[in-house]
């Protein structure tokens, strides 16, 4: 069982990711599906940002995202004045469990039996799906990634596309199995009958909810990307529309969104836009005829604000969400997003989740990376990951003497075997001479090396050590 | 992560050779190779006894204290103003990169940033420093590269390597699928999470196997370890040498024989 | 304390004490001042790209081309504003013309006709606030007269841009028409037909939105 004290049953163990990992690595057609897409991805990606000048925009994409972080709590504030002056209700959650409860005290209010949604990643956080669900009120996933995961049941295995890990017969299969549909390869036969079942759903649904891109906090502006349309709809057609987001999506220009946009569609699929751009500012005026009598804004704390506190970790919450670090990223496309076990998966995840998680729970996160850099290189902001992996890794030691560990769940790995191992090869590797004896004993007995080396020669041979090492022959040479 | 601008010394009299524990234990030929190279620009390689290890290994493992502790052993090796070559992309990202943040805040700060303004990778330093010009002496081949990804991401050396192979008149140069991807080796990632790993240097070793060539080269040690050593143990068609090793052998004339 | 006392707080005294902003310079994403020949062009190659369908015509001949379109297609219903010189223009055509689709005006709230608009309505023609070269894109706000249904739930939409409202980038658009000052309740950048490719990475458009985006260029 998990310490959290989440209201769902549907709790995933994140310890287990090894088990998942394997499972993943020996499924030839998950191991398929994923290289496939991350390809396709990473070369969509390339070829979008020919002609700019990445590096520039990169680290514009990065000053905007700083300066709003550096003034939060103003921007919080001007934005939450902002809206209200707009006719949208703002409300805060502390939690993923206090969010839901918000969310279901407005569809109380207004007797809402059914929920469509559109997309968002908060929401999976929160597991809004299931807690309405428990309420007794239906809650509808209209994304059509996200519409497949939840026929599935399943979670999404990517932030942006959310059922990467099924091809079309598996899709067709449980659209068959689930909605009726003839067993078809043909997408737009699929996307069609998807149309089709979701527009009376949209049209009968009680409340909207979506997530946020962007909030802007100069005009009270929601901003939502997105290339279905199910968004527009899902914050148009209902009478009420509950936006979810984490607090740090704000920023304070709408100039600042020109950059992320620019940066957000071609990082995450390779599009220079997606179809729509959608700002909401307010609900329905008295006079116009359509959109949403009520606009609510749910601001989601759920262990940003401690993320906060730390100047090094502060960077996590400059994301975008783009996904482009785990499109590009080589454990990523091997494992598959629900090997990780977390709502987040890929790099992000693994400097994320563990702050939401604890990183006794999340222990085995920011170690499943070879530190290779490249979401470091691809991310539209410059979050320097592989660095704060390392910082974890070091909060799950329990810190160092210069810096005390903080992160919740931190020093999980005191006192283990591990720790032990690293205190004797620090003693031999301090003491040079101690070195010298010790390798040119390895070298001189190396007949003894053993063959087997856990992991290692599971998969190779072992190294093999060299008769005499570069010391004693840099000093032969000498004599 | 890459330095927006480099800036490349003079060629020097001397540098400071630092071989790194992998290359002392398992590859001292890929250092005598990089030493080699150096004296035939004519520069003197001076080697300092006491080196060790960088520390990388307990630094990403988050042993912090005990990565400072071994890096510390080392910021005294090299009281002269020369450049640190290292042969290795990874041991030289951890000290040029990774040295300045683990000693903040402590009495070896200015130490540790000055050493690390200094530390080179060896090919990035033949080619941008010595301006080598290599005469090709060896047999037509055809090999592979494999840059590592701290060579590549850390150091900003991946044109570095195909520059120096380019000089080589009878070595056909193939460029691999996803030649960016890592090849899974990633220090203690190898042992912790094997099965990743091990699907990682798989597919890396398979997208070498089809560019048709038998041989490949590599930047550094733990890649060659990794990748050479999944082909032996899997009688996959493809072996691995450090580049330096590959370099100094067909263009020294005797076969490649040590001094 | 709520919530938002103890997360406002929580910002405000931080352990790492105040943060700098940092200056923010939107230079890159200037382009050369295009003639409006060439922002046509390169609108066109644009929204092209994602499958939206651009006709160039004048101020004299766009109903014609809409009627042709519209027959090619067989739409039998056309979603007009009620007081848009748009609306107004194709009420005059259909007096002495038999081409054009029947003709449904939205002048009445949504709640009333929710299912004859999701059901019956087979496109839908609004105006433009400009468009964006670079991105392809179309600037609609939605107003009191064109709904923001108009655009979204018929499989037909219709946009009439002018050329010369063309600007070079968002960026460039949004400080020309001084977006900052005041928002609409809904405002849209729309690039292209509705679209996923949440099946394999499959291309499939009309998803949730319109099939088709067609677009008039009144040069």
């Amino acid at each position: 069982m998990s310490e959290t004290t989440h209201h769902s049953a549907h709790h995933i163990d994140v310890k287990e990711f090894h088990p998942r990992a394997r499972a993943a690595i020996h499924n030839p057609q998950i191991r398929q599906n994923f290289r496939k897409a991350m390809d396709g991805l990473m070369t969509k990606r390339k070829s979008a940002f020919e002609g700019w000048d990445l590096e520039t925009l990169r680290d514009l994409g990065a000053n905007i995202r700083m300066r709003a972080l550096a003034n939060l709590p103003d921007l919080l504030e001007q934005l939450e004045q902002k809206l209200t002056e707009n006719g949208v209700t703002v409300h805060w959650a502390a939690d993923g469990d206090e969010a839901c409860e918000i969310v279901r005290d407005i569809c109380l209010a207004r007797d809402a039996k059914s929920v469509i949604k559109g997309k968002s990643m908060v929401s999976e956080e929160m597991e809004l799906n299931h807690y309405l669900e428990d309420q007794g009120i239906e809650a509808l996933e209209s994304d059509l990634g996200e519409y497949i995961v939840q026929l599935a049941e399943e979670t999404p295995s990517h932030i942006i596309m959310p059922a990467i890990h099924k091809n079309t017969t598996e899709i067709s299969q449980l659209l068959h199995d689930k909605t009726g549909t003839d067993l078809s390869n043909d997408v737009e036969y699929l996307t069609a009958n998807a149309r089709l079942q979701l527009r009376e759903k949209f049209r009968n649904a009680d409340v909207g909810i979506s997530g946020v891109n962007f909030a802007v906090a100069e005009t009270g502006t929601l901003c939502l990307v997105e290339n279905e349309g199910n968004g527009r709809m899902t914050t148009t057609v209902p009478p009420c529309h509950i936006a979810v987001t984490g607090i740090e999506k704000v920023v304070p220009k709408l100039e600042d969104v020109t950059a992320l946009l620019a940066l957000l569609t071609r990082s995450a699929t390779g599009q220079h836009i997606t179809t729509y751009f959608n700002m909401i500012s307010g609900p329905r005026k008295a006079d116009e005829l359509d959109g949403p009598e009520e606009v609510h804004l749910v601001l989601v704390d759920n262990g940003r604000s401690t993320i906060y506190q730390d100047d090094e970790l502060l960077d996590t919450l400059r994301c975008i969400r783009c996904g482009a670090c785990m499109n590009h990223c080589p454990v990523y496309t091997r494992v598959g997003g629900h090997a990780y076990g977390t709502t987040y998966p890929g790099p992000i995840g693994k400097i994320l989740m563990p702050h939401m998680v604890g990183l006794d729970e999340g222990r085995h996160l920011p170690t499943a990376s070879s530190l290779c850099g490249a979401c470091g290189e691809v991310c539209p902001v410059k979050i320097p990951i592989p660095d704060l992996l390392v910082r974890l890794r070091q909060e799950a030691v329990d810190g160092d003497k210069l810096h005390p560990a903080k992160v919740r769940g931190h020093g999980a790995k005191r006192g283990t075997v591990e720790a032990m191992i690293w205190k004797g090869w620090s003693w031999m590797h301090a003491r040079p001479g101690l070195y010298r004896l010790g390798t040119a004993l390895g070298a001189r007995f190396r007949k003894l090396q053993p063959g087997k080396l856990g992991g290692w020669t599971q998969y190779r041979t072992a190294p093999k050590l060299a008769a005499k090492t570069l010391h004693e022959r840099m000093k032969e040479r000498s004599q | 992560m890459v330095d927006p601008i480099k800036v490349y010394p003079a060629k020097p009299s001397k540098v400071y050779f630092y071989g790194t524990c992998l290359v002392d234990m398992f590859y001292p030929d890929a250092g005598m190779a990089g030493i080699q190279l150096l004296e035939r620009e004519g520069i003197e390689v001076i080697y300092p006894e006491d080196q060790t290890c960088c520390g990388q290994p307990a630094y990403t493992s988050g042993y912090h204290d005990e990565a400072r502790a071994v890096a510390r052993a080392q910021l005294g090796l090299f009281p002269e103003d020369w450049p640190i070559v290292v042969p290795s992309g990874s041991c030289g990202g951890m000290m040029r990169k990774h040295y300045p943040a683990l000693f903040k805040d402590t009495a070896d700060d200015v130490k540790a940033a000055e050493i690390a303004g200094r530390i080179w990778e060896l090919t990035d330093f033949l080619v941008n420093v010595c301006h080598i010009k290599l005469e090709d002496l060896g047999e037509p081949t055809t090999v592979a590269m494999h840059t590592s990804c701290s060579a590549r991401r850390e150091m900003g050396v991946a044109e570095v390597g195909p520059k120096l192979l380019g000089q080589l008149k009878n070595v056909n140069l193939v460029e691999q699928v996803r030649a960016e991807e890592c090849c899974g080796f990633g220090g203690t990632f190898a042992v912790r999470h094997p099965e990743i790993s091990g699907a990682m240097v798989s597919e890396k070793v398979d997208t070498l196997v089809n560019t048709g060539a038998r041989e490949f080269v590599t930047t550094d040690c733990g890649c060659l370890m990794n990748i050479a050593g999944y082909a032996e143990k899997n009688q996959k068609p493809v072996t691995g040498q450090h580049i330096l090793s590959f370099l100094w052998e067909r263009t020294n004339g005797d076969g490649g024989k040590h001094s | 304390m709520s919530s938002r006392d103890a997360i406002l707080q929580r910002l405000r005294h931080r352990t790492g004490g105040e943060l700098t902003a940092p200056e923010c310079d939107f230079s890159v994403l200037n382009r050369p001042d295009w003639s409006t020949a060439e922002k046509l062009d390169m609108f066109e190659r644009t929204i092209e790209s994602v499958h939206g369908e651009v006709h160039r015509t004048t101020e004299s001949g766009w109903i014609d081309r809409l009627a042709e379109i519209l027959q090619t297609r067989g739409a039998q219903t056309l979603l007009i504003a009620k007081e848009h010189e748009i609306g107004k223009a194709l009420k005059n055509a259909t007096e002495n013309r038999e081409d054009l689709p029947q003709l449904l005006v939205y002048d009445e709230a949504i709640d009333s006709w929710q299912e004859t608009l999701f059901n019956d309505v087979d496109a839908g023609i609004t105006s433009t606030r400009g468009g964006i070269a670079e991105t392809g894109s179309l600037i609609l706000w939605p107003s009191v007269d064109e709904p923001r249904l108009m655009s979204l739930v018929p499989p037909i939409h219709i946009a009439v841009l002018k050329a010369s409202e063309l600007y070079t980038t968002f960026h460039d658009a949004m400080q020309s028409q001084n977006w900052a000052a005041g928002m609409p309740t809904n405002a849209l950048l729309v690039s292209g037909p509705s679209k996923t490719a949440d099946i394999e990475q499959t291309l499939a458009y009309g998803v949730h939105g319109p099939k088709e985006l067609i677009v008039l260029v009144i040069e």
